[in-house]
């Protein structure tokens, strides 16, 4: 697959920076990422917990409360700056068409309310349609998520359904009006395997059939690698090396990036050491000059320190003063 | 310095983002170290009747006595200076109120932590009992013991541990029912230490948040509870006047003008119970784990 | 063969969520509420031997947990016996139990609650083996030194409380907690599954570590497979509360035999799988309160045949190290 597809990318985010001001300093949650995604295309973010995966979602979905703030940089969904529209003009394009799924299924259900009652209501929020028609869409949307009897399960509340079903009733609900973009922050994180297969099965099914474009947010490598086409990997608030999966995964550039494969089990001898990154990520009000990963690369040298290294190349990108492949 | 980032200074910071709340605390630190000390800074002794005077009764607030002892929130009916009896009468509810306090915690504590321990036949006894006595209204409660004991400063004293036991023992044991089963607990016992260590050692310190919130809020009620009794006359006895007889005391002349006797008192209770309500909410504010970041 | 150091036989354990008054007396006047049962563990039988480390995988509420508190000692088995050394926990009393208890130690999945957020790390670590002599006030202090070092924290550090450190550190409070009394036995619930990627590695590292330093037997408990493969001498598979499949890892990753230790493995997202599509097991999870008849995976099974859902299959040898509870291995 070639990263040079033709057409205008659906998202295309141009140096964001989302800062936080807290007491004890500004928090650079997301500082200066860039990246585009197309019609039909699955872009993993990959990244550990506080490497702002989460707040670069919520920037895009124009979620980000005080004392958070969008501090720089573009959000073009369609040609169209997300960071520059008020409040009226976002919220018609949330739910209907950019959705976001989170990790805990319950941010977007109401509890006390029928999902048949949610899923109504969601549709015809954003469009004039008669209640026949949006419930229609209701009982098609959870067919297509792969939930038996949609019919039935349109009656229940959320808390009758399991985990795994919640979230794909979830699913649903931001598939309801057919949006051009969904953003999903770690929806599988606290599923089984089975149950997270059955999603990922489906999630691919969608991505295939309506060519939305998707932002599948994890910690999980493997997870993108079985499902993506592109991949970011994050590390303190900056995409730290970007290319198609095979790209990444199979010639990892960054160190980074080349430490997480490296200490995944299945790519080390059975009961040996596993290859380890040293050290925990930094605070991210304590970032360390130049290279923010400089204190736990091997490859670390005065350059890394003197600066921060920019982002190199085009579609295929690294951060890094040394990186372990070159990247055209 | 890192090293001394101990819970209780992590909880001195939080607490000190409120303002409101830090000022009522030096409120009420300033109010409870002055009753204490009543004895060291008020002008007169209010229960010496040889200090007293009836000739200096009743003179509104700024006028001087006989001797010339300044009247500053005036006098009483029996000559009696409003400030001092005021300190005096602040001690005496304090007092009450802290060692009821301080003996209704134990109380309660060990019943709420023995029925969430015991569990079963125990606990549901135990917490049944809580039950119905919450469900009668306190003062209630208070007037039927005293009419059967008699007034004095001991008897109110139990009468107040009588009301608050139930409310520390329903905390303790909702809070050592969640602590119970936290996973650190299942690490003491998997350490083959004995239970009793662990219960008290392990999981009592666990519940001291709510418990100091309740603590709190208990002490300010039973002030107001106190001078409620006082005030009825079945409180504390006539000869150590606290808040709530003072006013009662008052109360007869209030119409005719003579407003600073009552007044000055309900001033007083009034800013006590306040700032000790406003510290408790912050308590709850900064204590409550589900607020915690 | 040697005695094993943990064995369990037939342990079952069973919650009963029962009535308060109100449900009492509502369940008199006809309403529809019972006292409910859980089959969080059904008939488990288990040796582990010295020096093996014992992979124990399910998916969530199968009862992992709860069959490695039984082992831990932390909760009663409803039914069953669990041995130590061959000798049945509740014949010992007095010092040998607390033996038998400090010889068995956990090391669980939540690095926040299990840590007392009230104890210094000095306190944490340090209690128990004071309390119970293993160290006496003199050698405290060196003791304790020791057994931080041992896991990687800086000794520097016993004077902090649990919140200020990170979430690999914290698990490296709990494993010293563990290792403090001398254990032969740890049962880790979950360890890594709370970490960062890369701070599992060094957690992972430090077991493996600790194992070979100090002869340690692992019962390993993980629902990510990645990591019992790379660990686990021999694998047990849980579903709904009974064993299905037990074996060699080797053995049983190359060649499961029952559907669903068939399935699971087929649903682990690898790296050098790319694009792949996904074929899904059908079917939830049952719910443990009301689990299928007889073979609890049936109604998820592709090759369920009338039998699986009236007859319960025995967990029985199919090849020698190899156990699997299944009808279909019957038929050959
Ligand atoms: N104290 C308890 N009271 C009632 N039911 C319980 C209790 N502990 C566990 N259970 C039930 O027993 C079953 C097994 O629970 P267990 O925690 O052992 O599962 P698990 O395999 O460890 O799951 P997970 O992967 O989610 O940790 C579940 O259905 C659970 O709801
Ligand atoms: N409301 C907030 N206030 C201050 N800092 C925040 C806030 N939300 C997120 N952050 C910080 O932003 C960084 C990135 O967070 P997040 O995007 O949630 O990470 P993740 O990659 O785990 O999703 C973290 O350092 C986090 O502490
Ligand atoms: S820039 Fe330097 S420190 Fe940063 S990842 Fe590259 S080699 Fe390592
Ligand atoms: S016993 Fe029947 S239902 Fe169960 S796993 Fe075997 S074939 Fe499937
Ligand atoms: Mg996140
Ligand atoms: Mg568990």
């Amino acid at each position: 697959m070639t990263l040079e597809m033709t057409g205008e990318a659906t998202l295309r985010v141009e140096n964001l920076q989302t800062h936080f001001d807290t007491k004890a300093g500004t928090v650079r949650a997301v500082d200066g990422v860039s990246f585009e995604v197309r019609q039909g295309q699955i872009l993993g973010l990959v990244g550990e917990s506080g490497s702002g995966k989460s707040v670069t979602g919520f920037s895009i979905m124009g979620l980000v409360d005080p004392p958070g703030r969008i501090a720089g940089g573009r959000v073009l969904f369609q040609g169209r700056d997300i960071a520059k529209m008020g409040e009226e003009e976002l919220r018609q394009l949330r739910g209907n068409r950019i959705a976001m799924i989170f990790q805990d299924p319950m941010m977007t259900l109401n509890p006390v309310l029928k999902v048949e009652t949610q899923m109504i209501e969601a549709v015809q929020a954003h469009g004039n349609v008669d209640r026949r028609t949006a419930w229609t869409r209701a009982r098609d949307a959870l067919g297509q998520v792969g939930i038996p009897s949609p019919e039935e399960r349109l009656n229940s509340y959320p808390h009758q359904f399991s985990g795994g079903m919640r979230q794909r009733v979830a699913i649903a609900i931001a598939l309801l009006n057919k949006p051009d973009l969904i953003v999903a922050d770690e929806p599988t994180t606290a599923l089984d395997v089975t149950i997270q297969g059955q999603i990922l099965y489906e999630v691919q099914k969608l991505a295939r059939e309506t060519r939305t474009a998707l932002i599948w947010i994890t910690h999980d490598l493997s997870v993108v690698a079985s499902l993506a086409d592109e991949i970011c990997v994050m590390y303190a608030g900056r995409i730290v090396e970007r290319g198609s999966v095979d790209q990444v995964l199979d010639a990892p550039a960054h160190p980074y990036t080349a430490g997480l494969i490296g200490s995944v089990p299945s790519r080390n001898v059975k009961g040996t050491k596993l290859v380890q990154i040293p050290g925990v990520m930094p605070s991210m009000l304590n970032l360390p000059s130049g290279c923010a990963f400089r204190l736990r690369c091997s490859h670390a040298d005065a350059t890394c320190e003197a600066s921060a290294p920019p982002a190199s190349g085009g579609a295929r990108q690294v951060r890094c003063f040394h990186p372990l492949t070159e990247v055209a | 310095m890192a090293e001394l980032d101990t819970p209780f200074r992590r909880f001195v910071a939080d607490f000190r983002e409120d303002k409101v709340a830090v000022g009522a605390a030096v409120l009420f630190v300033a109010i409870f170290a002055a009753a204490m000390a009543c004895s060291y800074i008020s002008p007169q002794n209010p229960y010496d009747l040889r200090q007293l005077d009836i000739m200096d009764g009743k003179l509104p607030p700024g006028k001087a006595s006989m001797d010339g002892l300044v009247f500053w929130l005036g006098s009483d009916g029996q000559g009696r200076d409003m400030v001092s009896a005021i300190l005096y009468g602040l001690r005496t509810s304090f007092l009450v109120a802290v060692t009821s306090g301080l003996i209704a915690a134990a109380v309660g504590t060990s019943v709420g932590l023995a029925a969430a321990y015991y569990g079963g036949l125990v606990d549901t006894l135990l917490m049944r009992t809580v039950d119905i006595k919450l469900s009668f209204p306190a003062i209630l409660i208070a007037l039927v013991l005293l009419a059967v004991f008699g007034q004095g400063t001991g008897k109110i004293v139990i009468a107040l541990v009588v009301i608050q036991w139930a409310y520390y023992a329903r905390t303790v044991r909702a809070s050592a029912l969640v602590e119970r089963r936290k996973e650190y607990v299942e690490a003491a016992q998997c350490l083959a230490l004995p239970q009793r260590r662990i219960l008290f050692r392990h999981i009592l310190p666990n519940c001291l948040p709510p418990l100091i919130v309740v603590g709190t809020i208990q002490i300010a009620n039973s002030i107001a509870l106190e001078a409620t009794l006082s005030f009825l006359g079945v409180g504390l006895p006539i000869t150590e006047p606290s808040l709530g007889l003072l006013i009662a005391n008052g109360f007869e002349y209030i119409l005719s003008g003579v407003y600073w006797i009552s007044f000055f008192p309900g001033v007083a209770l009034l800013v006590t119970i306040v700032s000790i309500n406003l510290v408790g909410d912050r308590l709850r504010d900064v204590l409550n784990p589900r607020l915690q970041k | 063969m040697a005695t094993p150091i943990v064995e369990l036989k037939d342990v079952s354990k069973r919650f009963v969520k029962s009535l308060d008054m109100a449900g009492k007396l509502a369940a008199k006047l006809g309403a529809n509420v019972r006292e409910e049962t859980v089959h969080a563990v059904d008939r488990v039988s288990l040796s582990v031997a010295e020096g093996e480390v014992v992979g124990l995988v399910g998916e969530s509420g199968c009862g992992k947990s709860t069959l490695g508190r039984i082992v831990a000692g932390i909760l009663p088995q409803t039914q069953g016996e669990v041995l130590y050394r061959g000798q049945p926990l509740s014949a010992l009393s007095g010092q040998a139990r607390v033996k038998a208890a400090l010889a068995v130690q956990m090391i669980f999945q939540d690095p926040y609650a299990s840590l007392n957020p009230r104890m210094r790390v000095a306190d944490i670590i340090g209690e128990a083996p004071l309390y119970h002599g293993l160290t006496d006030k003199a050698g405290e202090v060196a003791y304790l030194d020791e057994t931080m070092r041992r896991v990687g924290l800086d000794p520097a550090y016993k004077k902090r409380y649990p919140h200020q450190f990170s979430g690999g550190q914290r698990q490296r409070i709990g494993i010293a907690r563990a290792l403090a009394v001398k254990p032969e036995f740890v049962v880790c619930d979950e360890s890594v599954a709370a970490l960062d990627v890369s701070i599992q590695a060094q957690i992972l590292n430090l077991f493996m570590e600790l194992r070979a330093a100090l002869n340690l037997t692992y019962l390993f408990i993980s629902h990510d497979l990645g990591v019992v493969r790379h660990l686990s001498d021999r694998v047990v598979i849980m579903y709904l509360g009974r064993v299905v499949e037990e074996g060699n890892t080797d053995d049983l990753f190359a060649n499961p035999n029952h559907p669903y230790t068939v399935a699971l493995l087929g649903e682990i997202p690898r790296l050098d799988t790319r694009k792949r599509v996904f074929v899904p097991v059908k079917g939830e999870i049952p719910s443990p309160l009301n689990p299928p008849g007889g073979c609890h995976f049936h109604p998820r099974c592709p090759h369920a045949m009338a039998r699986c859902s009236v007859e319960a299959p025995v967990l029985r040898e199919i090849a020698p190290g190899r156990r699997a509870a299944c009808h279909l291995n019957d038929a050959s």
